[in-house]
């Protein structure tokens, strides 16, 4: 058997495992262990920016970015953890940049802000400068930033490692196992504490943003040492996908003054969000997309729309809006200045769609985005397990696996950003300060069994059934009917459906028998992830008789403060689903009705 | 539109020696030459091994060559190619399974050129950033956008040679940190890529910059090193 033994042991090297790592090395014996290459991981995907209160170019404070992200979490983020982040989220982007992120500069040498969706100046409710970032690769350069410095700090990982399962013995946390992708051995990681970092499951969707890696491993292997689920029915539609592939165009094209329009020419915007338009939340802004969609407002009567961000079109409706720049001078941008702000936009819509966006307008639709429920956490990372936010001794989440909760029912953009860099480092530090308190708990008996086993189910399947397909039904159904907008008859459709797949998943086998990089298998393992998530999802929305968030019903159109401010908690048990509830933390901010 | 797909097979438990397999598949001009190999392995041959993550660009793991130039499969089209489409692997780097090769040397000469910000002097005393004009910054903006895919230095024939030389991706690194204005070991740099295994074996051979996905002007960024090294200055 194959053990290495570290104190922290983190899962997954996007944002926040590697900043995870970076704090818990500095003190604790740390391995990160990550599917991927560190720099291919999913973080490197985020484009716009990462949000914090600088003020750079105008008036801003971290009570209003605390705001703007409670009413953007439709009041379902827990406010005690929301003003930790948005107080965090100054030094954090400081320390970004002391580790040499490469942040855009205003003319006298700051860090450069651009407006994003739901980001607003609380006195006149007009969107406000507060996304720090580097071109449309923001997420790309704090990806690089992290691991250069995890390099520079010697940070010890293990590249290609498939984690499998988290190990837990006598109510604590012992280590977790891993394969080797280039050996296909599987390793035995002995450790004092478990950070998993492993992202989000939007690939469960069939229009999605997310990278074939997204497939909820941490989620569904802690799920399935019986740790609970929070929140899971919220899940965010980014409204800007490219049409058809889903491929992200940043919210960051609406901030440099990018519109939308119906197929009738329509700033649709308008009618839906009458102060802040284009950039209203993203579930705000995918309902009105799909309503226009409805109702027949589509391009040429098609499923998509257009954005729009031509110089002329930028220019002209900066002047109808009254925007000007930070000097109070009229906004009149140049097609090369765009470029210069959005080369990787304008770059995806060349190679995939064949259009140059500084004259033609871009199709786009809502895309699976971002997971806002996940591992329930506190907000040092620490998972809770239930109603009374009790601890799991040695276990911890952060980033967009783990669910604190600060996006409540819906993220703000450049949050995600901010929520890796911030819960990653305390996850980091709270792991590493733990640890040195404990000794190493001893391993359970045959710790790789239950990995082996997971395995060898899938290499002994009947191979009746095909993965491919199931994983394109699996997305299917889950687009149509556990998506943008919801309904019991939907989404009973969906869970049977989803139980149909999940018995016929047993019957999947692989033709690839060996050893060394067998990636139908772990691909196939995903899948059952995926469905095991799916369930979950689908079961927890069906519960959710109200509309809040990126959890829109037909059937229950409002929001239902009386009956639904609370968290959602959801465990396993017996091969079926126990529900539980935990109040949302409530301290300045009384929710009131959401209009942007 | 019917797609005949050439695709290099090697599986090191079976074969003693690599051979393409031919596939005959349907395909749209916007496929993407990932999509085609997620559908061989989904319906055809499930052995087939490859890396791919993000599928549009940005992860840098498909880096593949394809119809004999390197690129990103998930950002190469049918259209782009037509109707007769050979995948292989990158070459300078050992083949592991099918499409994976071995990246160690490539991320090992990537460590080499010490790959992180470097400035020891004390941080502003109000705790906020480090100033840096936007002009300072403009500098080295395009070698930040560097995803480590390998497409420069594998299409490198130095490298085909020997893979001890740093090669094009590493250099673009060394590039972003020595023309950073608040970076402060350009000098250390420096003299890592003026030794044998650095610029010298740069001849100008300019595949790099056309395999770039990025669009990253490669060599422009090695000809501001060498001249950096012969001048002393970084300007």
């Amino acid at each position: 058997m194959n053990i290495h033994q570290f104190e922290v042991i983190v899962v997954g090297a996007g944002g926040a495992g590697l900043m995870a790592g970076l704090y818990a090395s500095k003190t604790a014996s740390t391995a990160v262990i990550s599917k991927l290459y560190p720099t291919r991981s999913h973080t490197g995907a985020a484009q716009g920016g990462i949000g914090a209160a600088l003020g750079n170019l105008e008036e801003d404070h971290v009570e209003w970015h605390t705001y703007d992200s409670v009413k953007g979490s439709d009041y379902l983020g827990d406010q005690d953890a929301i003003e930790f982040m948005c107080q965090e989220a100054i030094d954090a982007i400081y320390e970004l940049e002391h580790m040499g992120l490469p942040f855009d500069r205003t003319p006298d040498g700051k860090i450069s802000q651009r407006p994003f969706g739901g980001h607003t100046n609380n006195n006149t409710g007009r969107p406000v400068r507060r996304a720090a970032h580097a071109a449309d690769r923001t997420g790309h350069m704090i990806l690089q930033t992290l691991y250069q410095q995890c390099l520079k700090n010697n940070v010890k990982f293990y590249d290609e490692f498939q984690v499998v399962d988290v190990l837990v013995k006598d109510g604590r946390t012992v280590g977790a196992v891993a394969l080797d992708m280039a050996t296909g051995e599987l390793h035995v990681f002995h450790g004092k504490t478990v950070i998993i970092a492993t992202g989000g499951h939007g690939r469960m969707w069939e229009i999605t943003s997310n990278a074939y890696a997204y497939s909820g491993d941490g989620a569904a292997i802690t799920w399935r040492r019986g740790i609970p689920l929070e929140d899971m029915e919220f899940f965010q539609f980014h409204p800007t996908g490219i049409y058809k592939l889903g491929i992200l165009i940043t919210e960051g094209v609406r901030g440099e003054g990018g519109i939308l329009f119906n197929g009738k020419g329509e700033r649709f915007m308008t009618k839906y969000a009458p102060t802040v338009k284009d950039l209203a939340s993203r579930d705000v802004i995918s309902r009105a997309m799909y309503i226009e969609i409805r109702d027949g407002n589509g391009i040429n009567g098609s499923n998509y729309l257009y954005l729009d961000v031509r110089p002329e079109v930028v220019n002209k409706y900066a002047a109808l809006d009254g925007r000007t720049n930070p000097d109070g001078s009229p906004i009149n941008v140049t097609a090369d200045q765009l470029l210069h702000k959005l080369p990787d936009i304008v770059d995806f819509n060349r190679v995939y769609l064949g259009i140059d966006p500084m004259t033609q307008p871009m199709p786009i639709q809502p895309t699976a985005h971002y997971t806002m429920g996940g591992i329930p956490t506190n907000m040092y990372g620490e998972v809770v397990i239930d109603e009374k936010n009790t601890v799991f001794p040695g276990l911890y989440a952060a980033g967009e696996v783990a669910c604190v909760s600060v996006h409540g029912a819906n993220r703000l953009g450049t949050n995600s950003l901010l929520d890796l860099v911030v819960f990653g480092k305390y996850a980091g530090l709270r792991a590493a300060e733990y640890a040195k308190g404990v000794d190493y708990g001893s391993l359970p008996e045959d710790p790789e069994g239950f990995a082996r086993e997971q395995f060898d189910r899938i290499r002994n399947g009947s191979s009746k059934e095909n993965a491919f397909d199931i994983g394109r039904e699996m997305k299917k159904v889950m687009f149509d009917d556990v998506g943008v907008f919801r309904t019991e008859e939907g989404m009973k459709r969906a869970l049977a459906k989803i139980g149909e797949l999940r018995e016929r998943f047993k019957e999947v086998g692989v033709k690839d028998t060996g050893r060394i990089f067998n990636t139908e298998l772990i691909n196939a393992w995903e899948l059952g992830n995926l469905l095991d998530l799916a369930e979950v999802v689908t079961f927890s929305a069906l519960n959710r008789t109200e509309s809040r968030g990126g959890h829109a019903r037909d059937d229950y159109a409002q929001r239902d403060d009386v009956n639904w401010l609370k968290h959602t908690l959801i465990w396993p048990e017996n091969g079926k689903f126990r529900l539980g509830y935990k109040p949302v933390v409530i301290t300045k901010y009384q929710p009131k009705e959401r209009v942007y | 539109m019917q797609v005949t797909l050439k695709v290099f097979r090697f599986n090191p438990e079976v074969d003693k020696k690599w051979h393409y397999e031919t596939y005959v598949i349907e395909a749209q001009l916007t496929d993407r030459v990932l999509d085609l190999l997620e559908y061989v392995k989904g319906y055809i041959d499930g052995t087939l091994s490859f890396r791919r993550s993000c599928a549009h660009g940005v992860c840098g793991s498909d880096a593949l060559r394809i119809n004999g130039l390197n690129a990103l499969a998930c950002k190469v089209l049918v259209r782009d190619l037509g109707d007769k489409i050979t995948v292989d692997p990158i070459m300078g780097l050992k083949v592991i399974k099918d499409l994976i090769v071995d990246m160690d040397p490539f991320f090992d000469n990537y460590k080499k050129i010490l790959p992180y910000f470097i400035n020891e002097s004390p941080i502003p005393a109000d705790g906020r950033e480090r100033l840096q004009s936007p002009e300072q910054r403009e500098r080295f903006d395009d070698t930040t956008k560097c995803i480590l895919c390998a497409c420069c230095t594998t299409s490198c024939p130095s490298f085909w040679g020997s893979d001890d030389y740093l090669g094009p991706a590493a250099l673009v690194t060394a590039h972003r940190f020595i023309f950073d204005s608040r970076d402060e070991a350009a000098a250390d740099r420096l003299q890592i890529v003026a030794e044998t295994s650095g610029l010298a074996r740069c001849h100008t051979v300019y595949n790099c910059t056309l395999a770039c996905p990025r669009e990253i002007q490669v060599t422009v960024a090695i000809g501001e090193l060498k001249r950096a090294v012969m001048t002393g200055k970084v300007d």
